[in-house]
């Protein structure tokens, strides 16, 4: 099992996310310079946190249109794990892997802080080692972290086993107060329709050691893991 | 082939949250401008060679589709001036 961290320039969360991977999840991962592409046979693709072309634009925009792209494609098209993190979140959106977008946040400021999460649906690649309705910790930081689906504004156009997780309070409970970027209704973790591919803009990578606070986001890299082993 | 200059205007859709304009709004009405409402919008020139205008549009279209909007909450104008 081997996975892929992809660096694109102004990506920073990318060692991060290779150490956890390595070091504490025990998971063979390479990073990989965007212009290399992907052509080893990776299990699983993760796009890291940071700032890809500063932001500019739009957040995502021009790495999502880089010819890794197309690699990265390929292989959600064989079925591939392939999961974005926050900037990643928001190229995974702008390449149209998943559904809807990730823009400015409702109060136009970086947020950085823990959140609650919910996890929304258990059966997929990313949360299998969770319950379904489990709360936990993992931290956000962004500007443009607001999810809005296709079609703005309508409820129904986003199927729900598409819904990872949403920002919810410490008990579990989906309010206003708790949701911290305005995102509709208060979803945060998204899913292709095939369901291996996550875009999430929570850090897992930030809460994968009990001396972080939280673990929690060590179980979807887990995960990953445990589903491609049960699924090879 | 001719040099066109075509000005193309990326903007929300009617009905999606625009924070920065809502903040900007606020700000001039902290000046004393009463402000009923307040919209952004980016714009780009940009130049490049194409047939005539009608190809110089749908150049601009596609450059809109693959990059500068996002279909999800963006629409956008174009204007060829020369």
């Amino acid at each position: 099992m081997r996975f892929a961290v992809v660096q694109f320039g102004g990506s920073n969360c990318d060692r991060d996310v290779a150490y956890v991977l390595n070091d504490v999840c025990g998971i063979d991962t390479d990073l990989v310079w965007y212009k290399e592409g992907l052509s080893r046979g990776y299990d699983a693709v993760i796009l890291p946190g940071g700032f890809s072309y500063g932001d500019y634009l739009r957040a995502g925009a021009i790495a999502a249109r880089t010819r890794i792209m197309d690699d990265v494609r390929r292989i959600a098209g064989r079925n591939g794990l392939v999961l974005g993190i926050c900037n990643g979140a928001q190229i995974l959106a702008e390449s149209g892997l998943v559904p809807g977008v990730f823009t400015i946040n409702a109060y136009p400021k970086f947020i950085c802080r823990p959140a609650y999460l919910r996890v929304e649906n258990p059966k997929n690649p990313f949360t299998l080692l969770f319950a379904g309705g489990e709360v936990i910790r993992i931290p956000i930081a962004h500007r443009e972290g607001r999810y809005i689906p296709p079609s703005a504004g309508r409820t129904g156009t986003l199927k729900e086993e598409c819904v990872a997780f949403r920002f919810c309070d410490p008990a579990g409970n989906i309010t206003h107060e708790s949701n911290p970027n305005g995102s509709f209704e208060n979803i945060t973790g998204v899913l292709s329709s095939g369901g291996n591919v996550l875009a999430m803009m929570p850090h897992p990578e930030r809460a994968s050691e009990d001396i972080l606070g939280s673990s929690d986001g060590k179980r979807i890299f887990l995960s990953m893991a445990r589903f491609i082993e049960e699924n090879s | 082939m001719t040099d066109f200059l075509v000005r193309i205007t990326i903007s929300l859709k009617e009905g999606v949250l625009d924070p920065e304009a809502s903040l900007i709004r606020r700000a001039l009405e902290n000046l004393g401008f009463p402000t009923g409402e307040l919209k952004t919008s980016r714009q780009f020139l940009v130049r490049f060679h194409a047939e005539n205008a009608d190809d110089a549009r749908k150049r601009a279209e596609a450059m809109c589709e693959r990059l500068l909007a996002n279909p999800v909450i963006h629409r956008y104008e174009i204007e060829v001036m020369k």
